[in-house]
C-alpha cells in the first residue's frame, strides 16, 4: 500500500531525513517511534505532499508522491500534530467543509460525515464550535476530519500528544479500531504507545531508520546477552569477584540505587545459556543472603535507546544499563 | 470550479463571523459618510449664495464635480487604510493555526486557494461599495446627479479594490502575524499611492513617467472624473493579477523551505 524508497530532506544543509525506506502493507498499522527532531514529522509531511522531498520517491496506493500529487491527496487522511481546526466553525460545518475539499462526491458527503462523527464520537458535540470544545474533543475532530472521505491510508502524527490518560487510551482504542479498514503510519516518541497500538515498528533516530521489525523482532536483534538482577544482602568487594568465577558469568555491573543494607548486580551470561541453577547455588553456598533474583528483558523502552544511542555506546555507562538503573529505581526494589 | 466555491464559501463564513469585516464597514461608513456632509455641507452654503446673485439652477456636472470627485477621492483614501485589514487574516491566520497544512494536503490546487480568499474579499469589498451607494441616493433626492459618472467612479474604485486587496492577500502569505501582513500591506499599498507624486516633483524624466503610470491614486482619478481608459483598466488588472502571482509564488515556495 505504502512504499518509501531512499527518501532524503535537506534543510540548506540541515540532514532531516536521510535515505529512509520502508514499505506497509494493506491494513496495517506501523509506528513510527524516534525522539524528538528525528525525522517523523517530515517524512509524513512528504508522503502527504506537503513538501517535496530532495531525492527518493514514494507510492501510495500504486500513486507516486511527485507525478500524482493529486491522486495521492485523494488517498490520503492526514491528522498534522496539531490538528487543523478553524475555531470558529462548528464540528459540523469544518467536516462538511473538509469532505468537500477532500472531494467526496455531494451524495457521499452525508454518509461520510454521520460515519466520521459516529467512528469519533462526536455525536454530542457536533454543534458546537470547535473553538469551545476541549483537547480531547478537538483531537477527535482532527480524527474524523482524516477519515471522513474514507480514505485507504491515514496518516497520524503524534495523535495522541497533550491528551489524558483516559483520552489517549479512547483515541489509541479509535486507531485499533480503523485498522484493516484502512492502512495506518503514527508517528510517536511515547513507547508504550507503539506496542500498545501497533504491530510493526520503524525507529527513526537523527534522520535514519535504524530498524524495522515487530516489537519482539526488535528486542531479541538487541539481546546480546541475558541479563539477571540479582539482589543479596551481604556484599563486599570481593563479591563481583567471587560471582564472577561461576560458570557462564560474562559481566558483572553493580548497581549503585540499590539501598544501603543490599547489594545489587546485573549478571550478564550468553544468549541461551542459563545460569540462574549455578548462580543460586553459588550465592547461597558463600552465605551472601540471596533477596531475589530476576531475568531482564528489554522493554521497547531500552531497545529504543539502544537504538537511538549506539554511536554513544563507548561511554562510561552504556544505555542500556541506564534504562536498567531506572528500572530499579521506578520500583523493581 | 466546485473547490473554489467551497472555499470561497468558507471565506465568507469566517469573514462574517469575525468582528473584523463590522468594524471595518462601519468605520468606513462612518468616515465616508462624516467627509460626505462637509462637502455638501461647503457647497450648498457656496450655491445658496451662487443663486441669489445668479437665479439659477446649479448644473449637473458642477454636482459631480464639486461634491463627488472631492468624496470618492476621500473614500479612496480612507479604503487603503482599512483594505489591509480585510486580507491581513486570510493567510497568515491559516498558518498560524496550521490549517495550511490541511489546505495543502488536500486535493486542491494553489491557484484554487488563492482565488478562493481573493473572490471572498472582493465580494465583501463589493458588498462595502455598495453600502456606500446611500451617498448618491441621498443626493439624488435632493438635487439631479448625474449617474454615468458616478457609474465610472464606481468601477474604478472596484478595480482599484482588486489591486489593493491582491496586494494584502501577498502581503498576508508572507507571514504568520496578522499584525505585520496588515503593516506590509500598508506599505505596498502607500508606496503605490505616492508614486505618482514623487513623478510629479522629479520633472519629465522617464523614471517620473513610469512612476506616474504605477500610481494608483491617478489611474483612479480618470475614472473618477467620469472617464473610462484603457490605460486605467489595464494597470488595475494587470496590478491585481501581479498581486494573485505574487502571492502564488509566495505560498507555492513555503513548501520548500
Amino acid at each position: 500500500m505504502i512504499s518509501v524508497k531512499h527518501l532524503s530532506k535537506h534543510y540548506g544543509p540541515t540532514v532531516a531525513i536521510d535515505d529512509v525506506n520502508f514499505t506497509v502493507e494493506k491494513g496495517e498499522i506501523l509506528a513510527f517511534l524516534g525522539p524528538n527532531g528525528a525525522g517523523k514529522t517530515t517524512t509524513m509531511r512528504i508522503l502527504t505532499c506537503f513538501m517535496p522531498a530532495s531525492s527518493g520517491t514514494a507510492t501510495i496506493a500504486g500513486f507516486d508522491i511527485f507525478e500524482d500529487p493529486m491522486a495521492v491527496k485523494r488517498r490520503i487522511g492526514y491528522l498534522p500534530e496539531a490538528p487543523p481546526l478553524y475555531p470558529e466553525m462548528t464540528v459540523t460545518e469544518y467536516l462538511i467543509f473538509v469532505a468537500k475539499i477532500k472531494g467526496l462526491a455531494r451524495k457521499a458527503i452525508g454518509p461520510g460525515l454521520a460515519g466520521a462523527i459516529e467512528k469519533c464520537g462526536l455525536g454530542e458535540v457536533s454543534r458546537r464550535l470547535i473553538g469551545n470544545l476541549s483537547k480531547g474533543y478537538r483531537q477527535r475532530v482532527g480524527l474524523a476530519q482524516a477519515l471522513i472521505h474514507n480514505p485507504d491510508v491515514l496518516i497520524l502524527d503524534e495523535p495522541t500528544v497533550g491528551l489524558d490518560p483516559r483520552q489517549i487510551i479512547e483515541i489509541r482504542e479509535m486507531i485499533k479500531a480503523l485498522a484493516g479498514e484502512h492502512t495506518i503510519i503514527l508517528s510517536t516518541h511515547i513507547l508504550p504507545e507503539a506496542t500498545a497500538v501497533c504491530k510493526k515498528v520503524v525507529i527513526i533516530s537523527r534522520g535514519r531508520i535504524v530498524a524495522v521489525d515487530s516489537q519482539e523482532g526488535l528486542s531479541s536483534r538487541v539481546r546480546k546477552s541475558d541479563k539477571i538482577l540479582l539482589r543479596i544482602r551481604r556484599g563486599d568487594a570481593a563479591t563481583p569477584a567471587k560471582i564472577k568465577a561461576i560458570a557462564g558469568v560474562l559481566q558483572i555491573t553493580p548497581q549503585t540505587s540499590a539501598p544501603d543494607d543490599e547489594t545489587a548486580f546485573i549478571v550478564e551470561s550468553d544468549i541461551g545459556h542459563d545460569i540462574r541453577e549455578h548462580l543460586s547455588k553459588a550465592v547461597v553456598e558463600q552465605g551472601m543472603g540471596l533477596l531475589e533474583m530476576q531475568p531482564l528483558v528489554l522493554s521497547l523502552e531500552e531497545v529504543f535507546l539502544e537504538l537511538t544511542t549506539e554511536e554513544k555506546a563507548v561511554d562510561a555507562q552504556p544505555p542500556a544499563q541506564l534504562a536498567m538503573t531506572s528500572k530499579i529505581k521506578q520500583g523493581a526494589l | 470550479m466546485r473547490n473554489l466555491l467551497t472555499l470561497v464559501r468558507k471565506e465568507l463564513h469566517q469573514y462574517f463571523i469575525s468582528p473584523i469585516v463590522y468594524v471595518v464597514a462601519m468605520v468606513f461608513l462612518a468616515v465616508t459618510d462624516f467627509l460626505f456632509y462637509l462637502q455638501v455641507r461647503g457647497i450648498s452654503e457656496l450655491s445658496a449664495r451662487h443663486m441669489m446673485q445668479m437665479q439659477g439652477e446649479v448644473p449637473q456636472l458642477i454636482v459631480h464635480e464639486a461634491i463627488f470627485i472631492p468624496t470618492f477621492r476621500n473614500m479612496s483614501f480612507v479604503l487603503l487604510l482599512i483594505m489591509p485589514l480585510l486580507t491581513m487574516r486570510l493567510f497568515a491566520e491559516e498558518k498560524k493555526g496550521r490549517t495550511s497544512e490541511l489546505l495543502m494536503t488536500s486535493p486542491i490546487t494553489i491557484t484554487e486557494i488563492v482565488l478562493g480568499k481573493f473572490f471572498a474579499a472582493m465580494l465583501v469589498y463589493l458588498l462595502l461599495l455598495i453600502l456606500s451607494m446611500h451617498l448618491p441616493l441621498i443626493l439624488s433626492i435632493v438635487t439631479d446627479i448625474s449617474w454615468t459618472p458616478i457609474f465610472a467612479s464606481y468601477l474604478g474604485l472596484f478595480l482599484m479594490g482588486g489591486v489593493f486587496l491582491s496586494m494584502g492577500l501577498f502581503a498576508s502569505a508572507l507571514t504568520e502575524n496578522q499584525i505585520i501582513a496588515a503593516v506590509i500591506g500598508f506599505g505596498i499599498l502607500i508606496g503605490l499611492w505616492v508614486a505618482g507624486v514623487s513623478g510629479g516633483n522629479t520633472g519629465e524624466s522617464t523614471l517620473a513617467l513610469v512612476a506616474s503610470y504605477l500610481s494608483i491614486s491617478k489611474q483612479l482619478d480618470s475614472f473618477i472624473k467620469g472617464l473610462i481608459s484603457t490605460r486605467g483598466l489595464t494597470y488595475f488588472v494587470s496590478m491585481t493579477l501581479l498581486g494573485l502571482f505574487l502571492c502564488y509564488r509566495v505560498v507555492e515556495s513555503e513548501r520548500w523551505k
